[in-house]
């Protein structure tokens, strides 16, 4: 399934009346089975732009589509979150098991396919803990189970890394690849990490500062499957590069102006 | 420069349990009770001694008398806690989460709120007779407030983002309500019981001191009025009693309920 964000943009009023335009007239097509990566700086909007896809915000102007036919009994979008947003009442299963059980899918059905995906994300041996009982790495497979097992065709993550420490985040960089390239869903990967966005995805939309459009889209023409030891080459140092050439200044005026 | 040893400066913050004080604490008054009647500086009319209540209270319950008054007051209180938490929690919900409810419901409960229930006990007994119903109603009244509006607190305190979490994974209303607001309002709710355990005690002691022939206020009151203080003491440790059970079997049945929350 594609997504067309078709000259969305997002005005936010807050209580005392002023209106923040956090998108503008953002234009962006995502492919089928394409990894894409949307990055900007701090506060430009890109997590916004997820809810809009997701269907939890309406746009201020603009509209969004998701095209191509959807299987009978899969969901067009799953999401994961930042901030992992487990129902703590719940062992990592049942939450894997929730979206489920929102579509409707007998009980034993759900917990085979629930199975399915926590062997899938090294979560085995954890199904009966409780969100407070697993480390921030565990609690996001919790996240990304929970998503997969929908079976969406459309995966949104919301910076799902940002909140682990450098070493699991690298390790679980390479497991959702990993599990990527057997499940293939059309990806939006929401980020502020250049790296990150240039060794995961197949192509990087670089969004500007708020209120947030599209600055550039910059594939990346790294082979895949991607490995460790491409951090270092010159394909992938160049695309750093030149991304954050695009992003220096907006970020610098970002952080000026104390958004960041 | 000369080595100083580095000492714990916050190990006098440590509190420690005192097990052993606890119980002892208990047992020194109940002993001091006992000699103070012993010694017949007071007169047993005023203040009968604790083994003479503990014999009555074997006395009662063997005879009988004591099982009918427990047994009046047991069904009331329950049936009112019941009633009333029930429609306190279906009241807080619905106000909580339904704007037109909220709309509806919140000047009608700030207005109601604040009016003492045991006043409203004679109106109760116009309506509704003498029986059992109105001193139900009264204690369900009592119980009911307090569930509403800290159900409804918890309600307002569920987490947006799991809200939009559980929305991304396509629950509707009844599902957000059921799997997501409900379980986040459980620890405000027994908070809410807890209170209300405490409020029906006190509507089931008064309203059973109006034309009624059974259950613990009834002991305490008549037992008075015939100056048997022995039998009234009885009553009061029973209530005493009936209050350290509810708070023991509210709290066992919170840990129950809420298995998730760490130790």
């Amino acid at each position: 399934m594609r997504v067309i964000v078709d000259g969305a943009s997002k005005v936010y009023a807050d209580r005392a009346g002023h209106s923040v335009r956090a998108l503008e007239g953002v234009d962006l097509t995502v492919e089928s089975e394409e990894f894409a990566a949307v990055l900007g700086p701090s506060g430009c909007g890109k997590s916004t732009l997820l809810n809009l896809i997701a269907g939890l915000l309406t746009p201020s102007a603009g509209a969004i589509w998701l095209d191509g036919e959807l299987p009978a009994g899969r969901t067009a979008t799953a999401m994961v979150f930042q901030e992992f947003a487990l129902f703590p009442w719940r062992t990592a299963q049942a939450n894997v098991e929730f979206g489920l059980e929102e579509l409707g899918v007998p009980a034993a059905e759900r917990a085979r396919r629930a199975r399915m995906f926590i062997e899938l994300t090294g979560l085995a041996g954890f199904e009966t803990r409780y969100p407070h009982q697993l480390s921030g790495g565990m609690r996001q497979r919790v996240g990304i189970a929970r998503a997969l097992a929908v079976e969406p065709a459309i995966l949104l993550m919301d910076e799902p890394f940002s909140a682990l420490d450098a070493q699991t985040r690298q390790l679980m960089q390479e497991e959702l690849l990993a599990i990527w390239g057997r499940t293939r869903q059309t990806i939006v990967y929401v980020t502020h990490n250049i790296q990150e966005a240039v060794y995961m995805a197949d192509r990087v939309i670089v969004l500007s500062r708020r209120p947030g459009h599209v600055l550039a889209e910059v594939k990346i023409e790294l082979p895949r499957p991607r490995e460790e030891r491409m951090l270092g080459e010159p394909t992938f140092v160049a695309s750093v590069e030149r991304i954050w050439s695009l992003i220096r200044e907006q970020a610098a005026e970002a952080l000026r102006d104390g958004v960041a | 420069m000369a080595r100083h040893p580095v000492t714990d400066r916050a190990a006098f913050l440590t509190r420690r349990q005192h097990r052993a004080l606890r119980v002892v604490a208990l047992a020194a008054l109940v002993l001091v009770w006992e000699a103070i009647a012993r010694a017949g500086w007071v007169p047993v009319l005023f203040l009968p001694s604790p083994v003479g209540v503990l014999a009555e209270a074997a006395e009662m319950l063997r005879s009988g008398e004591l099982l009918v008054h427990l047994a009046a007051s047991l069904s009331r209180l329950l049936l009112g806690f019941a009633i009333g938490a029930a429609l306190g929690v279906v009241v807080g919900v619905a106000v909580g989460f339904f704007a037109v409810a909220e709309a509806v419901g919140t000047p009608v409960i700030a207005a109601t709120f604040p009016i003492p229930k045991i006043a409203l006990l004679p109106l109760l007994i116009l309506w509704l007779g003498l029986g059992e119903p109105s001193k139900i109603a009264v204690i369900a009244l009592g119980v009911f407030f307090p569930m509403a509006i800290n159900t409804f607190t918890g309600v307002r305190q569920a987490d947006p983002l799991l809200v939009r979490a559980a929305v991304a994974f396509g629950a509707r209303r009844w599902s957000i309500i059921r799997k997501v607001v409900l379980p986040s309002s459980l620890p405000m709710i027994f908070a809410g019981l807890r209170l209300g355990a405490g409020t029906a005690l006190l509507l089931l002691v008064a309203a059973e001191m109006i034309a009624v022939e059974s259950g613990i206020g009834f002991l305490v009151l008549h037992a008075g009025n015939l100056m048997q203080t022995t039998k009234l003491m009885v009553g009061i440790v029973v209530l005493s009693l009936l209050g350290v059970a509810s708070h023991w079997s509210l709290g066992r049945l919170e840990r129950l309920a809420i298995p998730w929350r760490a130790a």
